[in-house]
């Protein structure tokens, strides 16, 4: 393994630091935990706290700031954080409106958060809460977790974000963020695996010639394993599964493509270019792109794409006023 | 009978074998999942080891929630919630005893056992350590029932456990995060179900 770190027991505690340290006036650390709250606390909105392992990054501490995100907790490298961490995260951004967590679908990381909620609603904190599982690659069943969240979770922190800052109830701010996680679909691929910095040993290994397909954003192998193919291909391939799942025809949308950690631009405006112009042909109009590295896998190399379906609403809602040290509008 | 101490050494001693499996768990978990099983196994029993001498005096239920808090509360994950949910309910079943004997822990094993399958919305077959749990708490109970002695019931136990570890290898993933990989995590062992293994061996070596 070689990493610009110091140690892989500081891995998390010294990137948290680092960030606060790069955007003091956005952002804040809660003392004992990696919890990240928003410099100065807004009252009179619902308050909205999202989090997972970290490994992420910048998601999801920096979208902490206005329109988007009071909170995040980060865990340790694509682990959930444990929930006394999220239950401090809830307590320190909660207000009389309430508090809406935008969690991933995980096992890891819906337990919990919704154990945190429990302990919050104990404490008379109103909580409520959305599940994000917006990649198509995996099968949802009954029988089954369900499908994963990633990138697409991103449409939802801004989404909702803004929504609650026009100072709507938490049911409305819950509802819009689902109905974000009702029209945003996602797929990615790799071409080279993430390595855990307290493992030190790639997630999965490639030869030159492959990737995988279907991937997740915890290194985790993906649905499958292809022969490498060109950025035109693999983009046809990940739309088809998108655009099948839910009917996007005629719509206005926004598109995120969104980089894994070490996938430079080059490819992700190539992949973009193709995107832009299959979307186009069917008639499907992008009015807002997202090329950049939103929720990586560490040092994964690949990419995924994620389509928001858009009303007026939405719409409205993602032109939003933002300003996050990662995402502003 | 089991006393309070017997209890702390032999929750010390699952500490140490988590972290001398950190690395094959991991590497299980790695193959189906997102590579961080033993990793997280031993930060949440380390945190356990630093609470022992607090431990110290309570009563073995106090003993056993004071742990499943402690792996809830600090490790994250699904293992720390799952494991944790597991503890709480075996201490909460114990209630406040200063010694145990058999039919006490395997009445503490099912609650946890039901306690986990609630908190994961899971079930045997899928391919989770609950396919190593459920086995041997049969066998064991089976044995205990025939009048075996403590040591007998645990082999008992501890065989079922690596069978229900080996079963999982051809099921098809359902719950986790080996189930994004579907037909993919057939062939592969769970790295749950071994590390419940890897626990309870390390309860039979203490007899």
């Amino acid at each position: 393994m070689k990493k610009f770190i110091n140690s892989v027991e500081t891995v998390e505690d010294e990137m948290i630091q680092g960030l606060v340290k790069a955007y003091p006036k956005y952002l804040k650390k809660i003392d004992g935990h990696n919890v990240i709250v928003r410099a100065n606390k807004k009252e009179g909105k619902v308050a909205l706290i999202s989090g997972g392992g970290s490994g992420h990054e910048p998601a999801h501490a920096g979208y902490v700031g206005e329109g988007m995100l009071d909170a995040a907790v980060a865990g340790a490298v694509y682990t959930s954080p444990a929930s006394d961490a999220i239950l401090e995260g809830i307590k320190a951004i909660a207000t009389d409106q309430g508090v809406l967590m935008v969690i991933k679908n995980y096992t890891g990381d819906v337990m919990n958060f919704e154990m945190a909620a429990e302990m919050a609603e104990m404490e008379g904190i109103k909580v409520k809460q959305v599940v994000v599982n917006d990649d198509v690659a995996v099968k949802d069943s009954l029988y089954t977790v369900g499908r994963r969240g990633v990138a697409g979770t991103v449409f939802v922190h801004k989404i909702a974000g803004a929504m609650a800052e026009t100072g709507a109830s938490l049911d409305e701010v819950q509802a819009v963020a689902q109905k974000v996680i009702d029209n945003v679909r996602s797929m990615g691929a790799a071409s080279l695996p993430s390595t855990i910095p307290a493992s030190g040993k790639p997630g999965f290994e490639l030869a030159e010639d492959e990737m995988e397909v279907g991937i997740g954003i915890h290194g985790e192998p993906g649905t499958h394993r292809e022969k490498m193919m060109t950025a035109n291909d693999i983009t046809d391939h990940l739309l088809e599964r998108i655009l099948a799942d839910i009917d996007y025809s005629g719509s206005e949308v926004a598109v995120m493509v969104n980089g894994s950690g070490s996938t430079p631009l080059m490819e992700l405006y190539i992949i973009n270019n193709r995107v832009a112009d299959v979307l186009a042909e069917k008639g499907i109009k992008v009015v807002d792109t997202y090329v950049g590295e939103y929720m990586t896998s560490i040092d994964m190399a690949g990419f995924s794409i994620s389509v928001l379906k858009l009303d007026d609403q939405l719409k409205e809602l993602l032109a939003a006023k933002a300003d996050t040290p990662a995402i502003k509008a | 009978m089991t006393d309070q101490k017997k209890v702390v050494d032999i929750l010390l001693g699952m500490g140490r074998v988590m972290e001398e499996n950190k690395e094959f768990l991991t590497d299980l978990d790695n193959t189906i999942g997102d590579g961080d099983h033993g990793i997280n196994m031993a930060r949440g029993f380390a945190e356990v080891e630093k609470q022992a001498e607090g431990l110290a005096g309570k009563d073995i239920g106090n003993i056993l929630k004071t742990t499943g808090m402690t792996l809830v509360s600090k490790v994250g994950g699904s293992s720390g919630p799952l494991y944790g949910t597991a503890f709480m309910k075996a201490g909460m079943t114990i209630g406040a005893k200063t010694e145990i004997g058999m039919d006490d822990f395997l009445g503490g094993l099912e609650a946890g056992i039901e306690g986990v399958k609630a908190r994961g919305k899971s079930t045997t077959g899928e391919k989770t350590m609950l396919d190593s749990m459920v086995p041997a708490l049969e066998a064991m109970k089976e044995k205990q029932a025939a009048g075996a002695d403590v040591k007998a019931v645990l082999e008992a136990g501890v065989a079922a456990a690596e069978a229900g570890v080996e079963a999982t290898k051809p099921m098809v993933a359902t719950k986790g995060r080996a189930s994004y990989l579907g037909e993919r995590s057939v062939g592969h062992q769970d790295p749950g179900a071994t590390s419940f293994a890897f626990l309870l061996k390390e309860i039979c070596n203490a007899y």
